[in-house]
Parts: C-alpha cells; structure tokens; sequence
C-alpha cells in the first residue's frame, strides 16, 4: 500500500492538559527516532511500550517538548501499520512545535480522513464502518476546503501566487529555449536563473520569518520575571496582568505543573511563565536557585529582571544581572519613589546596554514606559498590521521549506554548471511545492504561459 | 484488389502518417491486413511543413523506430538536410531534426507498404462502418464493397467533413484540394460519436528562383551525419541548406490594414486553432510589440523549386498573400506557387478512447492521429503505431500495449488525449512531459527495443545487437564504478590539460566523470577499457553516470507514480453509485473511465478526497465480492 508515513494532531484542537501526534507508516519509527532523545532507540524498544524523553529538532536538536511516546509495530495498530503517538504538552504551542518537528523528520501531513482512510484499506475496519468513513472523509474534505478557501483569498495567497508566477515564467522561458531552439527568444543564461532563484529563495525566507513573527502571535512571548524576594516581582506580574486582563491557563503536564498567564500588551501577547512560583512563594531564585532559573530563562523569549531601587544592590541582585544580560531582558528598577539605595550607572556596568525601565508599580508609574520598551523590543516600535502575512501553520511551514530546499537544488545545480533544462526540474518542483500551499498545481497553467508569453508558430 | 465479402484481420484507414504506421504493424506482426486510402499519389502526404523531428517531435520518431516503426527508417533515406538541435543544452533536450524530400518520403513509403508480405493496398473511399451491437466488422466503400476486418483502425487526418479557408473563399477540401470525407463524418455522428471542429493551417510555397537568398541567413544541416534510426548505417551527406529572414514594420502596416479579410476575425472560422501554431496575422495582433518576425524558407524536396515559409501560415485572400510576401526581405520579386489556406475538419473527443486508443463506444475500433485531435505528422505515426499494434493483439486476444507517462512521450501524448481531451489541436512539448530526463533521444532503445521485440516487430537480429549493446553499458559502467585513479603525476597533468582541478586522493572514475569539464574521452585517456567501447556505448555510460543525481531523482517520482498506476480501477465501478463524491468528478469518471487511480487522478476536477472515496468504494466492493463467492 502506501508506502509515505504521515502524521497529523489526533487529540482534538484547544486547550488540553495533554495532545497526541500520530505518525503512520513504514517509516513512522524510523522518523520519530529522528527527533526522539531518550534512554533507547525506538527502533530497539517493544511493540506497544512507552517512553519517556524528549522531542529536538532534527536539524539544531534543540529540545522541543518533553514526551511520552508509544511505538506499535505493524499489524496490531489502528492502521495495521507501524504507528507512533507522541504525547506532547497540550495547547497549541507545544502541539504545533511538536508537529513541525515530525514534519521537519520527514513525515507528511495527512490528508483528512487517511488515518481512518488506511485502517480501512488495510482492512482494519469493517464493511459495516464503510459508509461512515465516507461520509467522515467527505466531511472533513468539506472543512478542510473552507479553510483553504479562506487561506486563497488572503494575502498569504496572493504572495505564493506571485512567487509562483515568478517561476512559472522562468520555466516557461526555459519551456520556449528547449522547444523552439530556433526561436528568436533570449536564450535564458545560467546567470539570469541564479539570479531569479536567489530572489525567490529570499522571497521564501522572508515569508519563513513571518512564521517566526507568526509564531510569536501563536504562542505569545514567553516571559519569565526574576528579581531578589520583595523587589516588587508580584506586583509587577499583578500590575501588568491587573492592566490588560490575564488569562489563566493551568497546564498539567507529565512531569511539571506551570501556570501561565497570557496578557496582550500593545497587541503583543505575553506569555508570563511559571507566575504560579511567583505567586506563592514570591522568591523564585531561592526555590529553584541560580542555576536552575538560568535554564528557566533558556526558554524564554523575554526576562524581566526587577530590582528594588530603595535598597542597595546586592550579590544576589549581581548574579542575577549577569545572567540576565545573556538573554533578552529589561531591568525594571522599581520603587523609584523611593530614595535610591544605588546609582543607576552600577547597573548599566553590569548590562550594558539592555534597556533600563524606572517605575513605581506602587503609584503606578512607568508601567507604559515598559510596555513601549517590549513593543519596541518585538515589533520594532510598529503596532502589528491587522492584515500583514503570518505564516503560522505547520503544514504551510513544512511545504515553503521544501520548495526552499528545492531552489537551493537548483541555485547548487547553477554552480555546478548543470544544463539549465535539469535545473528546469527543481525549479518545477519548487514551484509544485509552492501550489500545495494554495492547494493549486495543475500542470496546464505552464503551457498556457508559454503560448500567452511567446509568439511562436509556424 | 479486395473482392466484396472478403475478410481480413485488420483494416486500416487512411495512408497518412497514422495509417502507414498502424498497416504495417500489424502486418509485421502477422495479421492480414488490408490498407485502403483515397489516393494512392497522397500516401505518407506532408500536407504542411517538410520536416521531421525536433523537440519532443523527433523523440517521438526515435520511440517509433525503437519499437520498429518506419517513419525513422524513411526519414533517414529521404531527407535533404538533418540537424541536432539543441546541442548547448543537457541530453534530454537534444533533439534530431529533419528537411524532408516531399515527394522522395512519399515514394519510400509506398514502396515500404507495397513490399510488405501481409499487406494489401488498395485505393478506395470507405462511407461506413459496419457495426453490430457496438462491435465494428468492417467498412463499406463508395464502390460498394463490403469489407470485413477483426479491427478497423481510422486515420482520417483533417479529411473528415474538411474545409479550405482563404480570405472569403470557403470550399468542402481535403488538405491540398483533396477531396474530402463527408459520409463517414456523418456516420461517425450516427454512430453516437462526439466531435469538435478544430482548424489548423499552411503558408504558402514560393518558387526559389524569384527569391534573392543573398539577403538571407543559410541555415545549413550538420557535417556530423545524423539519423533517426538505430538501424540506418547508409548516411546522406549532400545536404540543401535552408534560409532565414524576418518580416518587418511594412509587412506588419500592410497585415494590419487587411485585417477585415482575415477570416479569423470576420467570424468565417469557428474550428478552434492551434496557440502554438498561430497564424501570421494572429500574431501581428496579439503580440503588437513585436517588430519582426522569423521567416525561414525551405526547399520542398531535392528536385523541386517550390519552398515553404515557414512563419507565415495565414488563411488571407490570396492576393494579400502574395503582397504580403513582396513586402519581405529578399522576397520584392516573389512568385507564390500554392496559397496558404486554412482547413477546418471534424476531430473525435479523445476521451472516448480507452489508453489502447480503442474507442469505448464502438468494440474492434480504434482511431489514430490528427482524428483524434492531435496535430503533427510525428504525434499522428506514434498514435498509428500503438494503434496497429493493438488492433494486431486484439485479433490475437493479447492485452493491449500500454506506454506510460514515464516510458516515453507516445506515453505522455495519449495519456494527455485519453485522460484530459484536447480543446485545441494537440502538440507535444517537452515541457508535457514529468520525466523528460528519463525520455531522452538517445536512450529510446533502451526504453523500447525490449517491447517492440515482444510484440514482434523487432528482428532477431536487431534484438540481439541491442541486447549486445546494453550489455556493453551495463559493464562499462561496472569498470568506471569500480577504477580508481590515483593522483599520480601522468594524471594531474591531464586533468590540468582538461582544465579540471587536481586530485587529492585516488578517486572513482564513475565519481570523476561527474565532473562538467570531464567527458567519457578523458576517462579512456586516464583508464583505457580493455576492448574499444563503440561511441553509442560511450554516450550512454558518460550520459548515465554524470547525471546520475538528477536521474535518480526523477526514477523517485516515477516510483510514486507507479505506485498510483498500479490501483486498478476494477470494470464493475459504477461511478453513479458512489456516494459522495462530488458532481464535476462523477462526470469527468463517467466519460473518461480510467482503467488506474493514477490516470483518474490526472483528470482535472477529480480531487484526492474523490479519489479516496473511490478508493474505499472500490475496497468495499471487492470485499463484497469475496464474501458473495
């Protein structure tokens, strides 16, 4: 039967203490050990067995999420192939992040219904389940075909439409110089098909940064806060949580308990981590110690470090300001309405140019000043556009890598002094790649390109 | 001459390129064949340009003879000048073009059917099928002979209700006033079948002496000597150049000015024409930027003076024609010999036809080249010889011969036709096929000698020379696998000559000709082979390793491919029980009946949840049956 393994969410979307991944095929196990980190290979563990470790990325390995993952070996499974479940952390960010790593492993998305599609074919299910798994591919087809829709009239359409017509009309120039040699058309030159492919290799990483922006409005900042006891760290959170309405998200995981409070500052949404610490024991660095807390703040996007300016700085207050100048951080000085317990510039010794915020959380100043600061820290001072391109999806994000890939098939191709009518190929598959995207890759629109763009005949 | 009543394994026809091909397949492969044509002086008729091959065209030639056709074969013995286009390129665009000797192409292809032990030739006019209960028998002539055949095969060309356009003249013609086929038209409608008009047209011939080709580009052929055939040994070396020139800003006023002559805007045409094949005053409008264009002059045939303009197809009046031609470089003084025109002519939907290009609605039938909404007298041979072929293994009751996309471009051209119709005269193109790398000019005995030998229409002989062949390839590129040269001073100093980089350790041969600057000539310089290595053996190995890469990469998209092909889709679906898939594709399944899930997913408006549905249906059927026996 089939023989590519494919892979899509199989928990139901929205927020949940845990999510499923479910890969299928004859190369599920084989892929998940791509990015699988623990005691043993999942290609040596049992059938039907757990483990416990990690997923990394396959290309950079950095730790993605902490997982459960089951192996089940052909035939007793779902499909009657080799199947895989990773259990992730639940909500979207862990799911996603996850899911784009067994993509970036090699899996395909699943199309809708393949899952229930395979069992079935396999003969997994019987005769009686036959019409339901009709209607249920119909069904999702249909949902699937709303979304697309809405996806072809907006923006991030229009850009892969014009991306694509940059290649179409390179492909049809070549089209023209192999089929009509004698034809008085420029002959394309290696040169002019660098040129084009660096152009659209950039255009597709611009749009891959856009994911990255995209994930930042997914998923939010994550934000961890840090400070001595009694510096102002509680009010701070309650302050910016009090400001713009937090939402509390409880997150049950398999070896951690985190809450997280989403707030959304000048349309930027945080993401506070670990406010549950602060709030009960207001004194993160005793807890979990300045080892631990410089891992904490590995996974964060932005650290806010908060001093108390009544007092003088202490060796806590020095450490931590060195560990806090490694990552993206502002020094919120608080309690400026008090007399200072030290000069200003002993703190830029220690950070150099990290952004300084003075505030009096107690009477409710310079909480704008530092939201100006994150908004200029994250979107360049510019409020995000209510139409601008995100890239967001890990489906879309697996395709424009691979039609990445394949022009950088074809700009190698250039420097190997390849013929251009082979280079033709990666070009072609980039830009089949491209019409997945926009669930568009007919074949025809090449031809019709070629007559609408030369005048050729007899 | 065939007497009433008589009967034959397989009737064909039509003479042209599609008829010649299918009569003498399947007379070579043993059945007695009958080949009737409306004149025995029009046999093999290029009733346009003279010329044979280039891109996609002449690999389609290639694929012809590989399978042990003629046209190759003919070509070879009667062109005027050849010419490999496309030598700057990569090896799968090279491709062989040919000038024709009209008339000479002509004679060697009759005397090829006269010759032919199992084939009967014969001139007559064929007004009917006979068909019982949606199987055909045999044809009815004008002279009112009936004729019984196992298989027919119908090559009508533009014959078919066919129509002469220039300026407002309209007249019912064959291709060059030929006289054409009206009662078989009408049969075809009778017998349920569905047509479309589509038009195409020709430039017209001028005599050589009133031209001044001083003014004019040569274009010579190759000194290399070329041939189409694997099996030609005899070359022609006297060659007749051919000539470029360009219209210019008059021609363009003077065409502008007479537009409302022109047929193709006066409403006078409703065939639908080709966008590859334009007329010159369609390009004129459409492309009105464009301030020349290219005109190439060539000879009709060695003992002629008549020459062809290729550039300048138009269905103009005639005296537009001529002036039109009097306003181009090196042609003031121009004498027109024959008039362009423009032909409509009836073509049948080609998704009436099962991938064997047997027609659904009539058993025994097939139909094979322009009928069929192709255009190209190379498209028409490889359509006549597949259908010659399976009209043979009809009557053999052998499965029929099936080319896939990935096999060769006879593949992809009926694959298209059968799949998703034509609404235009069909070309092919380079560009039409996925795995252009794998169909190359060179490598067509590869993909085909194996198959044209099983149907029989290869010789022993022949076989066992390119079995010979391939295996030479297979060890040549054993020993380039397996040599390693070291970087020894002898070495380094060639690879300098070369231009190419030193080496820094002991290297495969097979790793070094992967090399651009490298070629198979260098690797014998370094690690001669023990026995010579014939130049076709070499061009394989160098071709086969450099872009082994690229190759392999397109073998991994046939896998896919195949993988699709090989779900057949069962002859009991019914397409109007299936619940839930959508209308367009319930449709676009009815008419087309694809025999695999690989050609249903070709058909536009069929969507992989149609295809998944049908899957499961088709799943669920097979299981019902099983547990019903």
């Amino acid at each position: 039967m089939d023989t590519d393994t494919i892979a899509a969410i199989s928990t139901p979307l929205g927020e949940a203490g845990i999510a499923v991944i479910r890969m299928s095929g004859p190369e599920a196990i084989r892929l998940a050990d791509r990015i699988y980190q623990g005691k043993v290979r999942l290609s040596e563990v049992e059938s039907h067995t757990v483990q416990y470790g990690h997923i990394v990325d396959p290309d950079t390995k950095e730790r993605v999420d902490e997982v459960l993952v089951t192996v089940m070996r052909a035939p007793r499974t779902f499909t009657r192939e080799d199947v895989v479940e990773i259990s992730c952390h639940g909500g979207m960010i862990p799911v996603q992040n996850v899911l784009e790593a067994v993509f970036a492993a090699g899996a395909r998305p699943a199309e809708p219904g393949e899952f229930t599609k395979r069992a079935f074919l396999n003969g997994r299910i019987d005769l009686s389940q036959a019409e339901a798994v009709i209607d249920f591919i119909r069904s999702k087809t249909d949902r699937a075909a709303q979304v697309a829709m809405h996806q072809a009239q907006g923006r991030l359409s229009q850009l892969i439409q014009s991306l694509r017509q940059d290649i179409l009309e390179t492909l049809a120039h070549l089209a023209v110089n192999v089929d009509y040699p004698e034809y008085d058309a420029e002959q394309l030159t290696a040169q002019v098909i660098l040129e084009k492919s660096q152009k659209i290799e950039q255009e597709i990483d611009q749009l891959l940064n856009t994911a990255r922006q995209g994930k930042i409005y997914r998923e939010g900042i994550a934000t961890v806060i840090i400070g001595r006891p009694n510096v102002g760290k509680s009010s701070l959170l309650n302050a910016l949580a009090h400001e713009n309405k937090a939402i509390v998200t409880e997150i049950p995981g398999t070896t951690r308990d985190v809450i997280e409070e989403y707030v959304n500052v000048r349309g930027i949404p945080l993401r506070l981590v670990d406010t549950a610490g602060i709030r009960e024991t207001e004194d993160v660095v005793e807890k979990i110690g300045v080892e631990r807390s410089h891992r904490a703040l590995e996974e964060a996007d932005l650290v806010l470090m908060v001093l108390n300016y009544a007092e003088p700085l202490s060796e806590d207050d020095r450490k931590l300001l060195q560990v806090a100048s490694q990552h993206t951080t502002i020094v919120v000085v608080n309690k400026t309405d008090l007399e200072p317990g030290f000069d200003l510039e002993e703190v830029k010794q220690e950070i150099g140019d990290l952004p300084v915020v003075r505030m009096s959380i107690k009477k409710e100043e310079g909480l704008n000043r530092l939201e100006e600061e994150i908004a200029q820290l994250f979107m360049e001072g510019k409020a995000p556009s209510a139409d601008a391109t995100y890239v967001s999806n890990a489906r879309h994000i697996s395709l424009l890598k691979q039609s990445k890939q394949h022009i950088r098939d074809a700009i190698e191709g250039v420097h190997a002094d390849v013929p251009l009518d082979m280079i033709e190929i990666d070009l072609k598959n980039a830009w089949q790649s491209l019409g997945e995207i926009i669930g568009d890759a007919v074949k025809e629109d090449l031809i019709d390109q070629i007559f609408s763009q030369f005048c050729l005949g007899k | 001459m065939p007497t009433s009543g008589e009967k034959f394994d397989v009737i064909v026809i039509g003479a042209g390129h599609a008829g010649c091909e299918a009569a003498l397949a399947a007379a070579r492969m043993g059945c007695s064949t009958l080949l009737l044509t409306l004149s025995l002086d029009t046999i093999a008729y290029m009733p346009c340009n003279p010329s044979v091959g280039g891109p996609a065209k002449g690999h389609v030639v290639r694929e012809v003879d590989a399978l042990g056709g003629e046209m190759g074969r003919n070509i070879d013995k009667t062109h005027i000048q050849m010419r490999m286009l496309n030598t700057g390129k990569g090896p799968a665009v090279y491709a062989l073009r040919a000038q024709a000797d009209k008339v000479l192409y002509q004679q060697e292809m009759k005397k090829a059917l006269e010759n032919e032990p199992n084939l009967v030739l014969h001139q007559n006019m064929v007004e009917k099928l006979l068909v019982e209960n949606g199987v055909c028998q045999g044809v009815v002539t004008r002279t009112g002979a009936t004729l019984y055949g196992t298989t027919v095969v119908l090559t009508t060309g533009t014959y078919l209700r066919g129509k002469i356009i220039i300026g407002d003249l309209t007249y019912e013609s064959g291709p060059n006033n030929q006289q054409p086929a009206i009662r078989l038209a009408e049969n075809l409608h009778e017998l349920g079948f569905e047509t479309v008009r589509f038009k195409t047209g020709t430039p017209p011939r001028v005599n050589k002496q009133t031209v001044d080709t001083d003014q004019m580009e040569i274009q010579p052929g190759d000194d290399e000597p070329r041939a189409f055939s694997y099996e030609t040994t005899d070359y022609i070396t006297d060659q007749l150049p051919c000539w470029l020139t360009y219209t210019n800003e008059n021609t363009h006023q003077f065409i502008r000015d007479n537009l409302h002559r022109a047929p193709m805007y006066s409403g006078t045409i409703e065939g639908q024409g080709p966008r590859y094949c334009p007329s010159i005053e369609d390009k004129i409008v459409r492309f009105a930027d464009k301030n020349r264009h290219q005109i190439f002059l060539e000879p009709e045939g060695r003992h002629t003076l008549e020459m062809y303009v290729q550039g300048l197809s138009t269905s103009l009046p005639e005296e537009v024609q001529q002036a039109i031609l009097r306003t181009i470089d090196g042609m003031e003084n121009v004498e027109m010999m024959r008039t362009g025109y423009a032909i409509e002519y009836d073509a049948i939907v080609p998704t009436q036809l099962w991938p064997s290009l047997e027609t659904k609605r009539v058993e025994n039938l097939f139909t094979a080249g322009q009928i069929n909404g192709t255009s190209g007298y190379e498209e028409a041979a490889a359509q006549g010889i597949m259908a010659g072929i399976n009209a043979a293994r009809k009557v053999q009751k052998k499965d029929p011969v099936i080319l896939d996309r990935s096999q060769a471009y006879i593949g992809v051209l009926i694959d298209d036709l059968v799949t998703k119709g034509t609404n235009e005269p069909y070309r092919l193109l380079t560009s039409r096929a996925e795995y252009r790398l794998l169909l190359r000019h060179d490598n067509a005995d590869l993909r085909l000698t194996d198959i044209g030998y099983e149907v029989g229409l290869i010789t022993e002989e022949r076989y066992r020379r390119f079995t010979r062949k391939r295996e030479a390839i297979e060890k040549e590129i054993g020993r380039l696998r397996e040599t390693k040269v070291k970087p020894s001073p002898e070495v380094q100093s060639l690879l300098r000559e070369i231009g190419s980089s030193e080496l820094d350790n002991a290297v495969e041969l097979a790793k070094l000709i992967k090399r651009p600057e490298i070629k198979y000539e260098h690797i014998q310089q370094l690690a001669p082979a023990e026995e010579p290595i014939a130049s076709d053996v070499a061009e394989q190995v160098e071709i086969q390793l450099k872009y082994e890469g690229y190759i392999k990469k397109s073998l991994q998209q046939v896998d896919k491919m195949r993988k699709m092909e090989n779900k057949q889709i069962p002859k009991w679906v019914d397409y109007d029980q299936i619940k839930g898939i959508s209308m367009e594709a319930r449709e676009k399944l009815n008419q087309v009946r694809p025999l695999s899930i690989g050609q249903a997913s070709r058909i536009s408006g069929v969507n992989p949840s149609d295809l998944s549905i049908l899957l499961v249906y088709i799943e669920q059927g097979g299981s019902h049956r099983v547990s019903g026996s």
